[in-house]
């Protein structure tokens, strides 16, 4: 074989590869859009007015379970932490983070738990539970207008497997999250518009839901939507797919707590 | 926790048409639902919306089960004097919450 053609062979192996590995179909970043624009001006306006923002009432309610001492160490988060909106500025743009004691991944939900059985010695909050979605709020409030930023670096491993669960076509309706959200976006599912599903407002108050919910809720709505087998919340693929999906809207702003039909 | 959201403008000039926005947080149960169970979840709604404006009614609000939970009421009024605009919300199973203003009318 003469050398030329060795190249082209080794070229075209090349190309196969990446091919495979999938590193050239994700989403391009310039033509990624936040689900905001796709929203009406009732909805928007709805989001932009702290006062109309119903995600808003949370955030009260987590100003306040901030300075609340709980727990048998009669600890508040903010006695460690201080004052949230300088502590905690820009903190959850960067969650799902590397938990060096957990040797991975662990949610900004998983990031308050854990503060509060360690510091706090307190009962760990049930997902979805009210006093768990205005800490995370209340949080993610802090956030907002800063860019999301996952460590990729170090979470690699979660990012790659996050996105191989978003690939992987799944349930009776065998359909994976990319057929649709990296594939079909700005189609229509009954009268909704398909959206990226970037994850730059969670949590949100979603009209449909008539209540705040985390992420995960949304993708055990999405999972059971394609009828697939759920993942219980807080588990390994929920984890995979939360760091995934931040990492996939890196640099985008975040809207917490946004407003979604 | 009753949490409400009140946006009513501090100020305003005499005679001006003002918009008053009220957010309040409540779950709106309708009554209609069934638990996983099958048992019957009982009905919890806000009832009624009354404002008033130095203690004088201006607007009131009768509410029913297919009005969305957190319910989001907005009216307008004329600020004619400066003083206080109170809002209450009352519902079933004894919800009672009320928030307050002060306006400023030059």
């Amino acid at each position: 074989m003469s050398p030329m053609r060795c190249v082209a062979l080794l070229a075209g192996l090349l190309v196969v590869a990446s091919a495979l590995a999938g590193v050239s179909e994700d989403l391009p970043l310039d033509q990624r859009r936040s689900s905001y624009d796709d929203m009406g001006p009732a909805t928007r306006a709805m989001q932009d007015a702290d006062t109309d923002n119903p995600g808003m009432l949370w955030v009260l309610d987590g100003e306040t379970l901030w300075r609340a001492k709980t727990g048998s160490a009669a600890r508040a988060c903010a006695d460690c932490h201080g004052d949230a909106t300088q502590s905690m500025a820009g903190v959850a743009a960067r969650y799902p983070a590397f938990d060096p004691k957990r040797g991975g991944p662990v949610t900004l939900e998983g990031r308050i738990n854990a503060c509060r059985v360690e510091n706090q010695n307190a009962q760990t909050l049930a997902y979805e539970s009210r006093e768990l979605l205005a800490l995370s709020a209340y949080l993610a409030l802090q956030s907002r207008g800063k860019p999301i930023a996952i460590d990729e670096k170090k979470l690699g491993e979660t990012i790659a497997a996050g996105r191989d669960i978003f690939r992987q076509r799944q349930g009776q309706l065998n359909l994976s999250c990319a057929q649709c959200h990296d594939q079909h976006y700005g189609g229509k599912l009954a009268g909704n518009t398909i959206p990226q599903g970037h994850p730059n407002g969670y949590p949100l108050y979603r009209l449909e839901w008539q209540t705040l919910g985390s992420l995960q809720r949304r993708l055990r709505n999405c999972l059971t939507g394609i009828r697939a087998e759920n993942h219980a919340y807080d588990s390994r693929e929920l984890i995979a797919l939360e760091t995934y999906l931040k990492w996939r809207a890196r640099g985008m702003l975040m809207e917490s707590p946004a407003v979604r039909p | 926790m009753a949490r409400a959201l009140v946006n009513i403008p501090p100020k305003a000039k005499r005679g001006e048409v003002i918009t008053i926005r009220t957010l309040m947080s409540h779950q709106m149960e309708t009554g209609f639902r069934y638990s996983t169970t099958g048992a019957p979840i009982p009905r919890d709604i806000i009832t009624t919306f009354i404002a008033t404006y130095n203690g004088e009614e201006i607007f009131r609000a009768e509410l029913f089960p297919a009005i969305a939970a957190n319910p989001f009421i907005t009216f307008t009024t004329v600020a004619t004097e400066s003083g206080t605009i109170e809002l209450t919300w009352r519902g079933d199973n004894g919800f009672a919450a009320s928030e307050q203003a002060t306006i400023t009318v030059e």
